[in-house]
């Protein structure tokens, strides 16, 4: 694991403010931890907590109709929440930036996390989401910003998948 | 839940309605509110949309935190809202004062044959949206209440929801574009982030 200094959640805090993203929507993740406690803490980013990821992408679709930038931060599992929804910035021609950390891949010990964990990259590329798996923590932010970078600019659906590799396997007290 | 037939007539409800749109930004969502809403009068200020069925209340609330000094109003179905059901949350989460939405309630999902929806039986959006702390809500079922309606969907302090209990009809096809980067190019256009 990264010394705390060194996380790579301080690396997208970074790049998301380089990039004037303004609003986070996120139903959370404990890999997310860290990024959403340095949004909280700055104040200055909007955090929109949802009751269902589908949700994040239809407002970070609004946002962006509307002129700002977003970003949608959940779980694998919520990837297959948002098959459908994926369809709306598609149809809009309207970037759609997600970040994802990985369940049911790297020493998962939930077996219920594993069909979306693992389908997760295939569901996404199915519904035209450029895809870009990360599994070193120090590339992080630099991936995150080359797919920010390609979903404002290039008007498409980009997803940084942050391997549980980095994130860590929740261990549910097992040894 | 009523007794009685839904007695609204749709499309000239919601043009009463619209006369009162002032600059507000329109969200409609699939189907029928969206043939409602071009059939009153096309506008690039309205955000057309053919799919994305649940999303018409999480696009609106996008926009309504993007564009905080502009009036949103989502003007969806009954079967689009109740997809979206936990969208409501959200909105009462985020609170955004700018924000409205319209349910067109014929209790019936209206595209696919007009089968028996949710809110024919105990559902009440209203009750749902006031358990998220929406600022107001209210149920009209009067073609005479699109006045009262229209002020609280367009001035009252958001969030705020309004349900309208319209009858099953049977409307002349009104189509707006529907091609999404085109109705978005001209919505973006209408605000100024897009050139012609």
């Amino acid at each position: 694991m990264p010394s705390p200094a060194s996380h790579w959640s301080h690396d997208v805090f970074r790049a998301m403010k380089a990039r004037d993203i303004v609003t986070v929507c996120t139903v959370p993740d404990g890999g997310l931890t860290k990024l959403l406690d340095l949004i909280e803490a700055d104040g200055k980013i909007g955090l929109v907590t949802l009751s269902s990821e589908q949700e994040g992408i239809g407002i970070a679709t609004g946002c962006w109709l509307g002129g700002q930038r977003a970003v949608v931060a959940m779980q694998s599992s919520g990837v297959g929440n948002c098959i459908n929804a994926l369809g709306l910035p598609l149809a809009y021609r309207a970037p759609c930036l997600m970040l994802i950390t990985m369940r049911g891949q790297w020493g998962e010990f939930n077996p219920w996390q594993v069909p979306m964990g693992q389908a997760a990259k295939p569901t996404l590329e199915a519904m035209g989401v450029k895809c870009f798996p990360v599994d070193k923590a120090d590339e992080v932010g630099e991936t995150f910003a080359a797919a920010a970078d390609l979903a404002f600019n290039s008007r498409t659906s980009a997803a940084v998948l942050v391997s549980q590799r980095i994130v860590g396997a929740k261990g549910f007290g097992q040894k | 839940m009523t007794d009685r037939p839904n007695k609204i007539a749709r499309r000239p409800f919601v043009a009463e309605l619209l006369r009162h749109r002032g600059n507000a930004l329109i969200v409609t969502g699939l189907g029928s509110p969206t043939w409602d809403c071009f059939a009153a009068g096309d506008s690039p200020e309205y955000l057309y949309s053919w799919g994305g069925m649940g999303l018409a209340v999480p696009t609106a609330l996008g926009l309504a935190l993007a564009q905080p000094a502009r009036r949103v109003v989502a003007i969806t179905g009954d079967g689009e809202m109740m997809m979206g059901l936990g969208s409501l949350a959200v909105v009462g989460d985020q609170a955004p004062k700018n924000l409205a939405v319209l349910v067109l309630d014929n209790e019936k999902f209206g595209e696919t044959g007009r089968q028996r929806g949710l809110t024919a039986g105990r559902t009440d959006i209203t009750a749902v949206a006031k358990g998220c702390g929406f600022r107001a809500t209210m149920t009209v079922t009067e073609q005479g209440a699109a006045a009262e309606l229209a002020q609280l969907l367009f001035k009252k302090p958001g969030p705020v929801l309004g349900v309208a209990k319209i009858a099953v009809t049977e409307d002349p096809w009104a189509l707006p574009e529907k091609d999404g980067a085109t109705i978005a190019h001209r919505f973006r256009t209408a605000l100024g982030l897009e050139k012609t």
